[in-house]
Formats: structure tokens, sequence, C-alpha cells
């Protein structure tokens, strides 16, 4: 693997600098971090080391302080998480102070990949609606049901999300597809496309909490997310709900919550 | 074969805005074949409150009703057009506060009757995104809309701008309005702009604790405001006792870096989100130069840029009501008389977006 061009524009954590067989390789820069993809302990062992540098925009105090506890954060949670059978990648060690986690690589791509590509880039045309209604919708609705038990499994936990998008859950590849890429485009039918397990991740923002109103504020802004993200599968959302309740007991009393987290969203003032 | 069809060259659209304290009438005009807006005339009248004091619903909506003749005939002089050059009169339906949008709606419908004019009524967030996108060039930006009623994190998708963030309660240019009425900062130009001045004055970039509440894209800042109210009471208090204390520029200080920094880090999830590295800033707040330059160094990082307009195009205007009513009527929009009602709620993807692909 040769340095991506990426790679050379921004300096790596020092612990990406020390020879290796393979170098590392910048995947993501996502919303905090960056995302390199390199090995653990094994050459053939791949792992993802989420470097969060500190932001040049933020005052220094405040920056610190937030880079330190949402490394901690992350890996508490991530742990908890692991123990409790959530399914989330294993934490292999962390540097809060140099500003990185390393963990376990989940072989896939952003479940938010996967639906667009599924819903095609067709305009958003009457024609193409009637088309996206009678396409077969059953691989969508299995994975929004795999997305609420997800979620269900996280909170019967103990552990609110805090940033819940279609971009912090992986597909997983099945088994019988995985190599060693990252995305490997078209290699699977469109049929098989949304198969795999969800795995959740991006736990900067996790907090431990079992409150109805902290649990409901986690579906709304997936809820919300969800809706922009993917406007052409907006009433799919349902699926994730109903699912979420037949995972988690305490469901009835969090969709109850959730009715008025929307409300004081739908009524909330726009006043000065 | 005497009479070949006089295409205009240009269409021309008077905007009126007044959802909060700012009454403004602008008037663009449109290239027919290019589409390029010209900016003819922009004129507006602020209603500033005392010192500690917000303003009302009922003053700022007399203001508007005594001022809207004179800023109206104001506009069209600046334009030098004469009436029967305008196309359609365009005004806010929402969201704001209802007895200002009420009044300006009705001089915007007595105007249309007087002048034999369609009506076309336009969503103020709309109106500031377009605006925004107009003056400064920004394509398909990721929008980070912040004013003293609003804050949103928006894109643009499918006919919408979707709302990806926004204040789970009160919005940063409330949170900062309150702030400067606690220490009785002047409401003149905007309280805002002053809490900005003073906080250049604090001297050794301290920055007191605040909490910091983001929740993925979203945020909030009620409980910001409430630890800012009591780090004053305290100042004041030792103050008083003649005991050595932070000032107010250092609380001013903090608060801007708390709060901004929380806006950056939902605009920059939003980028990574939709995949994007332009961000335009826009509303009242955008005008704020730390919040631009805080931007602009996150914009960078991620390989892209900040667009931010100046107060003339981001504090409230008529303009932007003008360029996106006649963005709308173009499209063969129009808001028959009869419907010409306002909504103090009237949520930014609620627009159907038909002039952009
Ligand atoms: N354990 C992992 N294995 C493989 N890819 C990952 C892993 N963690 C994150 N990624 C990829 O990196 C991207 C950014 O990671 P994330 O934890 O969401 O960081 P950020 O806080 O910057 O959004 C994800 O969207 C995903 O594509
Ligand atoms: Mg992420």
């Amino acid at each position: 693997m040769s340095n991506s061009p990426a790679m050379t524009e921004f300096p790596p954590p020092q612990i990406l600098t020390y020879p290796a067989s393979s170098a590392p390789v910048l995947i993501a820069q996502g919303a905090e971090g960056r995302l390199y993809k390199t090995t653990y302990l094994l050459p053939d062992q791949p792992c993802a080391l989420k470097y969060r540098p500190s932001k040049p925009y933020r005052h220094p105090i405040l920056d610190a302080r937030l880079t330190r506890a949402r490394i901690l954060a992350e890996a508490r949670v991530l742990q908890r998480c692991r123990r409790e059978g959530v399914p989330v990648p294993a934490v292999y060690a962390t540097n809060e102070k140099a500003g990185w986690l390393m963990m376990e690589w989940v072989d896939g791509a952003p479940v938010r990949q996967r639906i667009n590509e599924w819903l095609g880039a067709r305009p958003d045309t009457e024609a193409a609606q009637v088309e996206a209604q009678s396409a077969d919708q059953t691989p969508l609705i299995s994975l929004m049901q795999r997305i609420g038990s997800a979620i269900g499994r996280l909170h019967r936990t103990g552990v609110v999300h805090g940033d819940l998008t279609t971009s912090n859950m992986i597909l997983q590849r099945p088994k019988e597809h995985q190599h060693n890429g990252h995305t490997g485009e078209g290699a699977m039918e469109k049929g098989k496309a949304l198969e795999g397990h969800v795995v959740l991740i991006d736990f900067g923002l996790a907090t431990q909490s079992s409150s109805e109103e902290d649990r409901a504020v986690d579906l709304y802004v997936l809820e919300r997310a969800f809706g922009s993200t993917h406007p052409r599968a907006e009433e799919l959302f349902e699926q994730v709900l109903q699912s979420y309740k037949e995972t988690f007991k305490q469901a009835p009393a969090v969709l109850r919550k959730l009715e008025d987290v929307r409300m004081r969203g739908r009524k909330r003032s726009m006043l000065g | 074969m005497s009479d070949i069809p006089m295409t205009k060259k240009r269409r021309i659209a008077l905007g009126c805005e007044g959802s909060a304290n700012k009454l403004g009438i602008g008037i663009i005009s449109h290239d027919t074949l290019s589409g390029s807006p010209t900016v003819l005339s922009n004129v507006r009248d602020t209603f500033v409150s005392p010192p500690g004091t917000g303003f009302l619903p009922k003053d700022t909506a007399r203001h508007h009703r005594s001022f809207f003749v004179r800023v109206a005939k104001q506009a069209l002089r600046d334009a030098g057009i004469s009436i029967s050059e305008i196309d359609c009169i365009c005004y806010t339906r929402g969201p704001g506060m209802g007895a200002p949008l009420t009044s300006v709606a009705i001089a915007a419908r007595t105007l249309s009757l007087l002048w034999d004019k369609p009506l076309v009524g336009v969503n103020h967030c709309v109106g500031h995104i377009e605006m925004g996108r107009a003056i400064t060039g920004a394509s398909n930006p990721v929008v980070l809309y912040v004013s003293g009623g609003n804050t949103q994190v928006i894109a643009y998708a499918e006919q919408r701008y979707r709302i990806f963030g926004e204040t789970l309660d009160i919005a940063v240019g409330n949170c900062l309005d309150r702030f400067a009425r606690t220490l009785e900062i002047s409401n003149d130009p905007a309280p805002g702009y002053n809490i900005e001045q003073l906080a250049k004055q604090s001297a050794d970039n301290i920055l007191l604790d605040l909490p910091y509440a983001v929740k993925g894209m979203d945020c909030s800042f009620s409980g910001i405001l409430s630890r800012a109210d009591e780090l004053a009471a305290f100042m004041k208090q030792k103050a008083a006792k003649g005991e050595d204390t932070f000032t107010p520029a250092d609380l001013c200080f903090s608060l801007q870096e708390t709060v901004f920094a929380m806006l950056v880090e939902i605009t920059e999830r939003a980028m990574a989100h939709v995949g994007s590295n332009q961000v335009l800033i826009v509303g009242g707040v955008g005008c704020n130069e730390r919040l631009q330059e805080m931007m602009g160094a996150m914009a960078a990082e991620r390989g892209g840029s900040v667009y931010a307009t100046d107060e003339r195009f981001c504090i409230d205007n008529g303009i932007m009501i003008a360029h996106a009513g006649l963005l709308a009527y173009e499209t063969g929009f129009r808001t028959p008389l009869e419907e010409s009602t306002c909504t103090q709620r009237f949520r930014t993807d609620e627009v159907f977006v038909k002039w952009r692909d």
C-alpha cells in the first residue's frame, strides 16, 4: 500500500510514524477525527486508529478538555457495550494525551452509503416514486429492523449514543464476501447489498444514562438525520422504532417520550 | 406581422421583511436570460430597545407600521425604477414574531392591491440561504443559519433545504442577546455586535468554565446562558466588595468561544455526513468575525472554505425576501391575496424548492 495523497497532507499521530510492514491508510476524515487503517500486533490483523487532532479553531483549554473527555468516553462505552453483547468494535488501545484510540477493524461500509446506493441516484420525480413503491423493499426493511434492534440493545445496557446517524453505523460485509479492502464496490449483487450485521461506531458523544428523555432524544436525533439524509426512505423509519420496541422492554415509555420530544421540536418558538 | 412580443430583459421584485426588529425593503432584478441578480436598493430601519430590555412584539409592530411608507419610498428612490417595472411584491410569511409579521404582510398586501401586482410569500430562512448563495457564489454549501430566532444546520437535497441539526432549546442569537441584557450592554446597533467588541477586550484569553452541549448535529444553549448569568452575578458581587475578579469582557469572550465552538462542531459534523467542504454562514450572528474566523479554520482543515456576507445581507433585510420571492415567482409561484397570511412557525424544510436542480 502506498501513501494516499491525504496521508501526506495531514501529519499523522506519532504512533503511525513508526516503521511498520504496511503503511497506515487514511480512510476517512470524519466529523471530528481522522480514521486510519493500520495493523495491530500482527501484520495481518487490521485495526482502525481514530485520531482526534487538536482543532485549531477551538480555544486550547476547551480543545484539550473535549478531546480527552471524548476519547475516554468512547473507550469506556465501547468496552461496556462489548461486554454486554452490543455490536461494536473491540477496543485495543487508547492514548488520550496523544489523542487516539485503536480498535477492531470492521469490514464493510457506512449504512448511509449502502442505503444511498440501494436507493440509487434517481431524481425525485413522480415516475421514480412509483418505481420506488413497486420495487421490493424487503431488504431495506430488514436493514431498518437490524438498526432498531442494535439501538434497542444499546439502550438496554444503559448507554445513549449521542450522535446516531447512518454514518455512524457500519454494515458489516457478510463473512463469505469479506476481504481486506474497505469499500470494494459493485462486488455484490443488489439482492445481497443490504445484508450483514449492523455495527455501531463513533461513541465520542455517548453517555451512560437510563433516562427516558435521553433515550428519546437519541432516537429523535436519528429520526431527523435519517429523514434529511434519506428523504426517499423516510416512511420506513417506523420499522426502526418497531424493532426497537421488540428488542427493548422499556421501549414503550421511551416512544411516548419521543412524542413529546417531537412536539417540542415542532412547536419550538422561532422568536428571538 | 407588426407586433414582435417584447421580451423583458429583466424581472424586478420588491421585498418586505419585518419578522423581528428590523424593517427592511429591498428591490432586486434578475436578468431573464442569465438569472443573475442585481441589487437595486436595500433599505433598513431597526427598532432598538433600551439597554437591559428586549424588543416586544407590540412595540416592534408599531415601529414597522410607522416606518413602512418612509422605507418603501426610499427603496424606490434608490432603485431609480418606476412602479410599472415591478413584477411582484414579496413579503415574509414567517417564521418570526406574530405582530410585526402581520403588520408588514398587511402593508405588502396594500402595495399589491394599490399597484395591481401579484404577491409572493417567502420563508424567511430560505431568503437568507438564497441571498447568501447569490452573494458569495457558494453553489451547494452546508448552511449554518444563526440568528436571534434560529439556529440550524442545513443542506440541500432533492428540492428541499433539509435541517440536519438545530438547537434543542433557544437560538444562539437569543442566548447572546439575553446575556447582553444581563450585562446591560447597549442594544445599539445590536447586542451581539457589542458582545463581540467587548470580547476583544478580554486581556488574557482566559476561558471561564461553561457547559458545552452538543448532541449529534443538535445543540443546546439554555444551560450555558444560565451558567453565564450566574457567573455575571458572582462577578458583580465580588466587584461590589472591591475584590479582584474576572471582567464582563472575560465573560463575553468565554461565552463566544464556547457557543461558537459548538456551532463549528455541529457544522463540521454535517459536512462530514453529507460529504461537502463548503460552508455558508447566514443570519445575524453570521456577521460575527470571530465565528467566521473559527469556521474558516475548520473548513480549511477539510480542504474547503467558508462563505459569509457582511451586515447588509447577513442581518435581516428586504432584498433577500425579494430575491428568494423572485426565484419562486419565476417558477410560476404566486400567493393569492386570500392566502397571503403569515405564520410564526414555518420550518425551512416545508418549502418546495422548485428553482434548484
Ligand atoms: N472500527 C472501524 N472499522 C472500519 N471503519 C471504521 C471504524 N470506525 C470508523 N470507521 C470509518 O471511519 C468513519 C469515521 O469514524 P467515526 O468514528 O464516525 O469518526 P467521527 O467522529 O470523526 O465521525 C466512519 O464513518 C467509518 O466509515
Ligand atoms: Mg462519525
